[in-house]
């Protein structure tokens, strides 16, 4: 499948300054930060996650549970899919049990992710609630969900491809839209 | 790396060392999964399996029916001592039934060495092969290496000592197989009589030394001395091979202090194992029916969970 990359709509500053919003956003809404816990969505939920507490935890002066949730075994597409999927741990170290969390990933787009992190999390536990905190929101809902944090909107046409890239996992930090060419 | 999704897992013989790596990696996440309040989720959802063991078992038949609905797939054992096998009906039509009830997976456990070959030649169901005859038991060696990564870290380089009745022994084979893809040194000791000469080819040593063999060794997996095997004459009495071949506290002095005791059960405490060293803090053995959950859960996860090849729409 070719890809023709269009152009850069975030970089390694505008990343940043979506974090830091987001974070002042998430303790704004919560009053503060008690019983918060940021969960990041496998794989660049994860980094993101992290960064989101860090941010969370230089505004509080709090440190906040972090964890990472592998939603494979949830997916709703497995039976149809081709390739083997690859299993990852999930590592969420702490009790979830009444407390808030801030499920974390890169791009919000047809809503399934985040209808399968749902279910892997409440199969950890009972949370008080759940709010979702995404970098890029891109439309195209399949499924009655919506974020609560969002870095950007970009209106996309279902041809384009969002890569977000982040330095944990790729070097560098960076998020852009490329297009298929076969379609 | 990519896979391609297996449609058997029939013994370690023929599968790669990057698969078997797979298998173990995605076993870590399964054993979480048992840890947990919540031991459900919901991958294999509308999927069906079922396990056929022509031969007595255990732990290998409950662990691969909790191990399918831990992932919440149907599980049904068919119990063959009360079902039509009784009446005489031939294997292949046995199965040709089983297949067409709409399961997608079967567990097969036989006396004849092959049979899980022969039924997945014939059929369109996944077949995983739970002991052969003398051939192979690939879920017991995948659970054995997987208890020994854990608590290693790694296989590589390891130095091991199976122990017993290696020329009646599938778990040995599968071991053997498995173990040798990671570089493992692997040495066999047990009486003349149960170390078939062949095995040397397989990249083993053989002992008929027992100080010898477990001199300086990471892992000593113990076999089950096959009682039923003793009218064959291969050795004098229970009582000599205990004097001669018994895994004790004085004879594991000779191995590393970290030695790592395995042993596939059922035990004969006494004859092949002490009570003292099959219960004590060397001892893995209750570890192995715990992970050998999760490798099944893995294998169930692997070869069922999504389309297969001729599903996919192109």
């Amino acid at each position: 499948m070719e890809l023709r990359a269009k152009r850069e709509i975030m970089d390694q500053m505008a990343i940043k300054r979506a974090l830091t919003r987001i974070a002042h956003e998430v303790i704004e809404r919560n009053k503060g930060v008690e019983n918060l816990a940021v969960v990041g969505i496998r794989r660049r939920g994860g980094p993101l996650a992290q960064r989101l507490a860090q941010k969370i935890e230089e505004i509080e002066g709090i440190k906040i549970p972090v964890g990472i949730l592998d939603i494979t075994l949830y997916r709703d597409d497995l039976t149809t899919l081709a390739s083997q999927p690859m299993l990852h741990r999930t590592e969420v170290d702490f009790d979830i049990n009444d407390m808030v969390i801030v499920l974390v990933d890169d791009v919000l787009y047809t809503g399934r992710t985040v209808r399968a992190a749902m279910d892997a999390l409440i199969d950890l536990g009972r949370p008080k609630s759940i709010q979702l905190a995404v970098l890029i929101d891109r439309g195209h809902r399949e499924l009655p969900i919506k974020s609560d944090f969002t870095g950007k909107n970009v209106p996309t046409s279902k041809n384009e491809i969002i890569s977000v890239m982040v330095t944990e996992i790729d070097g560098q930090d960076g998020v852009h839209i490329n297009e298929h060419l076969d379609q | 790396m990519n896979f391609e999704r297996r449609k058997d897992l029939l013994g370690l013989k023929d599968l790669g060392r990057e698969e078997i790596d797979l298998i173990l990696n995605t076993a870590e996440p399964m054993k979480d999964i048992l840890k947990r309040d919540m031991k459900k989720a919901p991958a294999l959802r509308g999927k069906a399996m079922v396990t056929v063991f022509y031969e007595a078992s255990t732990r290998t038949r409950t662990s691969f029916e909790i191990a399918g609905k831990y992932l919440s797939a149907d599980t049904v054992n068919l119990a063959v001592s009360t079902s039509s096998v009784q009446k005489g009906e031939s294997l292949r039509d046995t199965i040709k039934t089983i297949e067409v009830m709409g399961f997608d997976l079967m567990v097969i456990r036989h006396s004849m060495s092959g049979t899980p070959h022969y039924l997945a030649r014939n059929t369109k169901m996944s077949i995983i092969n739970a002991g052969d005859g003398a051939n192979e038991h690939p879920t017991q060696a995948l659970l054995d290496l997987y208890t020994i990564r854990e608590k290693k870290g790694t296989l590589e380089g390891l130095k091991v000592a199976i122990v017993g009745d290696i020329l009646h022994s599938r778990v040995a084979r599968s071991n053997i197989y498995g173990l040798t893809k990671f570089g493992c040194e692997i040495r066999v000791v047990g009486p003349s009589t149960l170390i078939p000469p062949e095995v040397e080819k397989m990249g083993v040593k053989s002992y008929y030394s027992l100080d010898k063999a477990l001199d300086g060794v990471d892992v000593v997996n113990v076999l089950r001395l096959q009682k039923e095997r003793q009218e064959t004459a291969l050795f004098p009495s229970m009582e000599e091979y205990a004097n001669l071949y018994m895994i004790g506290r004085e004879g594991l002095k000779r191995a590393k202090e970290d030695v790592l005791v395995l042993h596939p059960g059922p035990m004969n405490r006494g004859v092949e194992i002490s009570s003292e060293i099959a219960d004590g803090s060397q001892s893995l053995i209750n570890e192995q029916v715990t992970n050998g959950v999760a490798i099944r859960m893995a294998l169930l996860f692997l070869m069922m969970g999504g389309a297969r090849d001729d599903e996919v729409a192109s």
